[in-house]
C-alpha cells in the first residue's frame, strides 16, 4: 500500500510540476521581454502586473472553436499537438533536483539515454501537425522542423555522451553523485554545444525558422486554433523548462552548489534552471532569426566539431586521471 | 557452493529485472496519466466550446486569401543529404553510450582511448569528406 501512495505522490508532484512551471515560465517571459523592450507587457488580468494573463489566456483557448480544415488528415491533425507534448512529460520523471531517493521522480538506469529518445519523439508532433494539415506552409514548416531536428539531435547526443564519458554512467543521479566542480570548465563546451542545440530542437528564436511568421506564418501550427495550439505552446515552455532541466544536470552540477548540498539541493538545481530558463527568453529578444541555410551550417560545421572535440577531451583527461 | 553461488547470482538477476521492470512501469503509469490529461482536456474543450462550421472557417489558411492550387507545395527539398549523413552519425554515436560507461574501467585505459580516436578519425573524415563536397553548403 505503501509503495502505491509513494508512487501515485510521485506521479502527482510530476503532474504538477509539468502544468506549473511552464507557465511560470510564459508569464517570466511577457515580463522579461516586455522590460527589455521598454514596454508593459500584460498589466490589467489579475490586477498585480497582470499575474493572470495566462489564466484568462488558457480559459480564452479553452472556449475556442475548434476548426479542423476541409482538406486535413483529421485524426492525425487532432493527434498532433499531444504527441509533441506528452514527451516533455516523460522526461520530467527522469530528472533529478536533489541528492536522494526523494527528490526525483523516477530513477532510470539509462538515464541519459530515455532523455534523449523521449525528447526526440516531441519533434514527430510537429511532423504530423505539418503533413496533416493539408496547407503548403504548414508542410514547410514541418519539413523545416524535421531538417533542424536532424542538424542538431546529433551534436545533443554527443555532447551527453560527453558527460557520460566523465560520470561512467548514463544514470542522471550517477552522474550528479560522481560531478566534480571543475567538471564545468571541463565540460564546457560540451554544455554550450547542448544548449544551444537544444534551443534549436524547441524552436526557440534564434532558430525559429520552422515557424517563421513572415515567411511561412506559423509553420506547421498554422491551421490550429484554441485548445489544440494551446497545447502546443504549452508543449514549447515545457520544452523549455526540460531543456534547462537537463543542461543542470548533466553540466552545471544539479544539485550541487558552494554550500547546503544535502538540505537545499533542490534550490540549487530551480535556480540554475530558473537561471538557464531567462537566458533562453533573453536570447529571444536578442537575437534575430538565422536563415535556413544558416540553420544547417551552425550545426554541421561548427556544433558537430566541436562536440566531437569535447569527447576527445573528455577521454583523454579521463584516462590521464584514473 | 558452486550451486549457492548460482542460485544467489539468480537471485540478483530476478532483482535486476524487478527494479528494471519496476522503474518502467512507473513511466507506462505517467504516460497514462499523461493520456489521461489529454483525452480530459480535449473532451472538456469538447463541451465548452460553440462548434459553428462554415465552408469559409474550414477553408485552408493561406494569409486570408483564397488558397492557391491544394496542399502540396513545389519545393526543393536540399536537405536529404543531410538526412543521410544524420542517419549515418546518429546510429554511430549510440554506440558512444554503452561504451561511455566502460572505457575508464580499470584493465582498459590506453586501448580503448586509442580506440576513441579511431572511432573520432572516421566520424571526421566523414564530416570533411561531405564538406569537401560542398553538401554542407547550398547554393
Amino acid at each position: 500500500m505503501n509503495d502505491v501512495l509513494d508512487v501515485a505522490l510521485r506521479l502527482l508532484v510530476v503532474f504538477v510540476v509539468f502544468l506549473t512551471f511552464p507557465l511560470i515560465v510564459g508569464q517570466t517571459e511577457h515580463k522579461v521581454m516586455a522590460h527589455m523592450q521598454g514596454r508593459l507587457g500584460p498589466m490589467y488580468a489579475g490586477g498585480f502586473h497582470g499575474w493572470a494573463q495566462l489564466i484568462a489566456d488558457g480559459v480564452k483557448f479553452a472556449q475556442k472553436e475548434d476548426v479542423v480544415p476541409a482538406g486535413a488528415d483529421r485524426r492525425v491533425f487532432q493527434l498532433a499537438p499531444a504527441v509533441a507534448l506528452l514527451p516533455y512529460l516523460l522526461v520530467l520523471l527522469a530528472i533529478p533536483i536533489g541528492p536522494g531517493e526523494g527528490a526525483v521522480g523516477q530513477v532510470l538506469d539509462a538515464g541519459v539515454f530515455f532523455v534523449l529518445a523521449v525528447m526526440g519523439v516531441g519533434v514527430l508532433g510537429s511532423l504530423m501537425a505539418g503533413w496533416a494539415s493539408a496547407n503548403k506552409f504548414s508542410l514547410l514548416g514541418g519539413l523545416r522542423t524535421a531538417a533542424q531536428l536532424l542538424a542538431y539531435e546529433l551534436p545533443m547526443l554527443l555532447a551527453a555522451a560527453s558527460v557520460a564519458m566523465a560520470a561512467g554512467t548514463v544514470s542522471l543521479p550517477g552522474i550528479l553523485h560522481a560531478f566534480h566542480w571543475w567538471w564545468v570548465p571541463w565540460q564546457i563546451v560540451g554544455a554550450l554545444v547542448f544548449f544551444v542545440a537544444g534551443l534549436a530542437e524547441l524552436q526557440r528564436p534564434p532558430f525559429d525558422m520552422p515557424v517563421a511568421d513572415s515567411e511561412i506564418i506559423f509553420g506547421a501550427y498554422t491551421e490550429y486554433t484554441g485548445l489544440r495550439f494551446a497545447l502546443f505552446l504549452l508543449a514549447e515552455y515545457a520544452g523549455i523548462v526540460v531543456l534547462c532541466g537537463l543542461t543542470t544536470v548533466l553540466f552545471l552540477g544539479g544539485w550541487h552548489g558552494p554550500w547546503g548540498a544535502d538540505g537545499l539541493g533542490w534550490v540549487w538545481t530551480l535556480l540554475k534552471t530558473a537561471i538557464l530558463a531567462f537566458l533562453v527568453i533573453w536570447l529571444r529578444v536578442t537575437y534575430p532569426r538565422l536563415r535556413e541555410d544558416q540553420l544547417q551550417k551552425l550545426s554541421w560545421t561548427l556544433l558537430v566539431p566541436l562536440s566531437l572535440a569535447q569527447i576527445a577531451l573528455t577521454g583523454i583527461v579521463k584516462v590521464v586521471i584514473s | 557452493m558452486r550451486e549457492t553461488l548460482g542460485d544467489s547470482s539468480v537471485t540478483a538477476a530476478h532483482a535486476v529485472a524487478a527494479g528494471y521492470f519496476q522503474s518502467y512501469s512507473v513511466v507506462g503509469l505517467l504516460a497514462l496519466v499523461g493520456v489521461l490529461f489529454v483525452a480530459v482536456a480535449f473532451g472538456a474543450g469538447r463541451l465548452l466550446r460553440p462548434v459553428v462550421p462554415t465552408p469559409e472557417k474550414l477553408l485552408t489558411y493561406e494569409c486570408g486569401v483564397d488558397p492557391v492550387g491544394e496542399g502540396w507545395a513545389h519545393t526543393q527539398v536540399r536537405y536529404y543529404v543531410y538526412a543521410f549523413l544524420y542517419v549515418i552519425f546518429a546510429v554511430d554515436s549510440i554506440f558512444l553510450f554503452p561504451w561511455a560507461t566502460v572505457f575508464a574501467a580499470p584493465g582498459y585505459g590506453a586501448t580503448t582511448l586509442v580506440e576513441m580516436f579511431i572511432f573520432l578519425g572516421f566520424l571526421a573524415v566523414g564530416l570533411l569528406y561531405a564538406y569537401k563536397k560542398g553538401v554542407l553548403s547550398w547554393t
